[in-house]
């Protein structure tokens, strides 16, 4: 079954210098994301699935499929844990155009 | 302080005008707001101070707390408690006869206007001009802000050694760093003046003196890390977050190394 990454609303998030930067609503903590983890942040609309993310980590950085994958895994459960992102089964629309 | 007990209070271009009855408060304000009083500013802010002697009508443990309802703001501590409306821009204020609660209450008030308005922030650290052109050194606690601003040479006019006031130039091209009497380690230093922001520094000790390019998204978090920010409030914490990134887009930012000594400035410029 797919899953699927939401953004939390209690954050804000700026792209600065191609890397995007968190603030917590909550704690005014801050999360700065690396390149990659700029791409998948910027996937995580809650339409694209898990796989659909690692798919396009895939092809721009050059690491290979289960690489990809577990990596996204791991980023989004880091994310999940900081109460950045949600992760759920049923997408919130269309899956968009890749 | 003139006979009707008030003060005008000019910091970052936003004048204050504070009224007492009592005239225990006069002088105690004048010395501790010295040059930044400005009896011919036009206030953007009135507050009537009622002084409270009996110490046992507030609770002197209590830290700062802010808070907003109904378009009014509320910040209290152990030795004030303050209340104003953000519409009539006038508020009432019962102290203790200390120069700290209408210090603190200052903060508040300047850290929110700037806020609300997007113009810019309030930021822990220390800045200087030199050559018209001003220097702002932020960092925790023991990073040596108060040091460097010390070991400036004679052509530098020192802003603060604490609390430095930035809010964005007129033009919207870059931003202005203002003189502050929020003092730290050394009282009285900070000059009423003002300049563009060359740089801003993130400072740490080391065994020479050095600066690197600090990039931008640890630009942006070494600023949310030291911009005084009071309130809960969502909307404004967003605003702060925006002015921050928008700062970091204009103004270079360096991690600096210093030994300390006044070899320092030589390598600013």
């Amino acid at each position: 079954m797919s899953r699927f990454v939401v953004r939390s609303e209690r954050l804000a998030a700026r792209k600065v210098g191609g890397e995007m930067v968190l603030l917590s609503a909550d704690d005014s903590s801050l999360l700065l994301l690396n390149e990659v983890g700029t791409v998948v942040w910027e996937a995580a609309d809650g339409r694209t699935s898990l796989d659909a993310i690692a798919d396009r980590v895939c092809a721009e950085y050059e690491v290979d499929a289960a690489t990809a994958r577990r990596d996204v895994e791991e980023f989004v459960a880091a994310l999940a844990a900081a109460g950045m992102v949600t992760t759920v089964s049923q997408g919130t629309g269309d899956e968009p155009a890749a | 302080m003139q006979p009707n007990h008030h003060v005008i209070v000019d910091i970052g271009g936003v004048a204050v005008r504070l009224t007492c009855a009592d005239r225990a408060l006069a002088p105690i304000l004048e010395r501790r707001f010295g040059r930044f009083l400005n009896p011919s500013a036009r206030p953007a802010f009135e507050f009537e101070i009622t002084l409270i002697t009996n110490q046992d009508d507030l609770d002197g443990d209590e830290d700062l707390r802010v808070e907003t309802a109904n378009g009014r703001w509320i910040a209290k501590r152990g030795d004030f408690h303050a209340e104003w409306s953000v519409a009539e821009r006038t508020g009432r204020i019962w102290q203790t006869p200390n120069p700290y609660a209408i210090d603190s209450i200052l903060r508040v008030v300047h850290t929110l206007v700037l806020a609300s308005e997007g113009e810019g922030f309030l930021l822990h650290a220390s800045s200087a001009v030199r050559d018209g052109r001003a220097y702002v050194f932020t960092g925790p606690s023991g990073a040596g802000k108060s040091t460097i601003v010390r070991l400036a040479p004679g052509d530098v006019t020192i802003l603060t050694d604490e609390i430095s006031y930035i809010r964005k130039a007129r033009d919207g091209a870059g931003y202005t760093a203002f003189g502050t009497p929020f003092a730290g380690e050394l009282s009285d230093v900070g000059a009423p003046v003002n300049a563009p922001v060359e740089a801003l520094f993130r400072l740490g000790r080391g065994d020479d003196n050095r600066h690197e390019r600090l990039d931008a998204p640890r630009a942006v978090r070494t600023l949310m890390r030291n911009i005084l920010f009071f309130a809960d409030d969502r909307t404004l914490v967003g605003r702060v977050f925006d002015t921050a990134v928008d700062f970091v887009r204009r103004i270079p930012a360096f991690e600096l190394k210093f030994a300390p000594d006044a070899r320092v400035w030589s390598t600013l410029q």
